[in-house]
């Protein structure tokens, strides 16, 4: 058995009973980098030298195996580091480096998990492909002519492809779920404010959470008891309790309640996705869940009112970049304005160019009402049918996305088409609540297919229970990509 | 909503970006494309709800003023383009 198919609890487990060192894993992961990160791609920058310091200095003290300790791990490369490149995969950001830690970064590192590598992504996170980013494309393990999602799909390609032994991704509108459903891992954005995203380069702020992309469901709350937990140097960060999220996983979970809404089962759902679902439905069922098919009526406007609110977001986040105090400045200008316009008009991309201008309409004047506050509005109307559902079920189960990993290259030209990819889990970024995904099978063409358990706000223990339960009774977790 | 090729140059320039003669077509259609779905906002009546820009009950976070380390100049200047004396340094803004 090769270390870096392991999860990170097996890991743990191995290290106590020394049967292997904290180098032999960072080794065994540098390794598998060595290896396949050709074919791959996930990844823009590997800490290779420093790692295994780390994990050396971890087996001199002798340090009790625990948590994360001496675990590799990859960040999305939107997540600040100290003295360490942060690029965004953007031009614009392509020399900067941070000179703070973000705060999960500090988190980690007190945990004493190991940073191996920065993750590619769709350039400022914008996009549902990874295709987006200028430095790489990164190919999907499971069969390398297909996208591995987006934005994050850097980190959720180089967990599936044994890489990293977990990664932190940020997830806007799907940029956490989306890709681990594309890679067959499990995925978590957590409730708006429950892990802090001070040192996160902003997207859209009322909107980004950092979360976990892992192996399995375990692996997932051991990473999230990591991360969480109130911060003072993020505003919106929530004061909650500490838990330990991995306490409360069972097999058992009679008289849950699920709730199953009959417009993610609709008109553009793939067959194959949704006879997956349907059989994680039956196996819940069988476990005693009460399953309860309900509505959540106001779901087909979530993808407008997601466009308009996140691009809004991003079209004033965006317009720190101005070549003056940090990235990439144009060479020849003629005067200030003309440094700004140029800087940003060969910094970004086209897609950041694209939501530039859609939030900028959005935002200005004459079209604020018709089209920003409208979005606003419509995001009230979309937040208070969960309100409604949460009354009577636990939690909320759908597909993570309509299809399987799309091809290289098949949606790029055509943007809203590409959009639509995010359909089923912009509504859970809008309404600020945790979901996860988690792998419940494989089509035809032996591409993983991901279920989305939604949760009521600071519940995410419960998610965390359920899909553990389907863990339990399924081996779709314990698939690894031949690659 | 079709936009007119003078609406993106407008935009462009609030936006503080330029693009050439193709970039503005295909801008043009593709703007024009993302806020035609987006009309689709039109068919809820919203005259009473109110817009939600932020999720959480959360307002006016305050804490103590104390004094805390903050970054040292070096390192605030270390990304500057291009700086001098310990600023960063822009282009001539009045003649």
């Amino acid at each position: 058995m090769e270390l870096f198919n392991l999860t990170i609890h097996e890991t743990i487990e191995l290290i106590n009973k020394k049967e292997v060192s904290y180098k032999d894993v960072v080794e065994n992961y540098l390794n598998r980098i060595d290896k396949v990160e050709d074919k791959v791609g996930s990844i823009l920058k590997i800490m290779g030298e420093q790692s295994l310091k780390s994990a050396c200095a971890l087996d001199e003290k002798g340090v009790k195996a625990e948590g994360l300790m001496g675990i590799p791990y990859g960040l999305k490369d939107n997540i600040s580091t100290d003295g360490v490149e942060t690029t965004c995969a953007s031009k614009m950001l392509a020399n900067y480096i941070p000179p703070y830690n973000a705060t999960v970064v500090e988190k980690l590192q007190k945990s004493g998990s190991i940073i191996i590598a920065k993750t590619n992504m769709d350039e400022f996170a914008m996009g549902s492909s990874t295709e987006n980013s200028r430095f790489k494309k990164t190919h999907n393990p499971w069969n390398l002519d297909k996208v591995p999602g987006g934005s994050s799909g850097g980190s959720a390609a180089s967990v599936a492809a044994g890489e990293v032994a977990f990664s932190l991704g940020s997830d806007t509108g799907g940029s956490i779920r989306q890709p681990a459903s594309f890679c067959g891992v499990v995925g978590l954005k957590p409730t708006y404010g429950m892990v802090s995203r001070y040192g996160l380069i902003a997207f859209a702020s009322s909107l980004d959470q950092i979360g976990p992309l892992t192996k399995d469901v375990k692996d997932c709350a051991i990473v999230l008891n990591a991360i969480s937990g109130h911060d003072e140097k993020d505003s919106t960060s929530v004061k909650t309790q500490t838990k330990d999220y991995t306490s409360n996983l069972s097999k058992e979970i009679k008289g849950i309640k699920i709730g199953v809404p009959k417009e993610y089962f609709q008109e553009g759902l793939n067959e194959e996705v949704k006879k997956s679902v349907e059989d994680a439905i039956d196996y819940y069922k069988e476990m005693g869940a009460e399953i309860i098919p309900t509505s959540l009526p106001y779901t087909e406007y979530a993808l407008s009112a997601y466009y308009i609110i996140s691009s809004a977001e991003a079209s004033s986040n965006l317009a720190r970049y101005d070549g003056i105090r940090y990235g990439y400045q144009a060479e020849n200008f003629d005067n200030l304005i003309d440094l700004y316009r140029k800087t940003r008009s060969e910094g970004f991309g086209e897609e950041v160019k694209r939501r530039i201008m859609l939030g900028t309409y959005a935002l200005s004047s004459g079209y604020y009402d018709a089209y920003y506050k409208k979005a606003l509005q419509v995001r009230t109307l979309i937040k208070e049918d969960f309100d409604k559902v949460f009354k009577t079920c636990d939690i909320i189960l759908s597909p993570t996305c309509p299809t399987t990993a799309f091809g290289l290259g098949e949606k790029s030209n055509d943007p809203l088409a590409m959009y639509l990819s995010d359909i089923y889990t912009v509504p859970v970024n809008i309404s600020g609540i945790p979901a996860i995904s988690i792998p419940c099978g494989f089509d035809k063409n032996n591409l993983p297919i991901g279920l989305q358990l939604i949760g009521r706000p600071f519940e995410e223990e419960v998610l965390l229970k359920v899909g553990y339960s389907f863990e339990q009774g399924t081996d779709y977790h314990k698939k690894r990509a031949s690659i | 909503m079709k936009l007119s090729i003078e609406d993106v140059v407008y935009v462009a320039d609030l936006a503080r970006l330029e693009f050439n003669d193709d970039e503005l077509k295909i801008y043009c259609e593709q703007l024009t494309n993302i806020l035609d779905y987006a009309e689709k906002l039109n068919e809820l009546d919203t005259t009473n709800t109110q817009p939600t820009a932020h999720v959480l009950p959360i307002n006016n976070v305050l804490r103590e003023d104390i004094v805390l380390p903050s970054l040292d100049r070096e390192k605030a200047l270390q990304n500057a383009p291009s700086q001098e004396n310990g600023c960063f340094k822009v282009p001539k803004v009045i003649d």
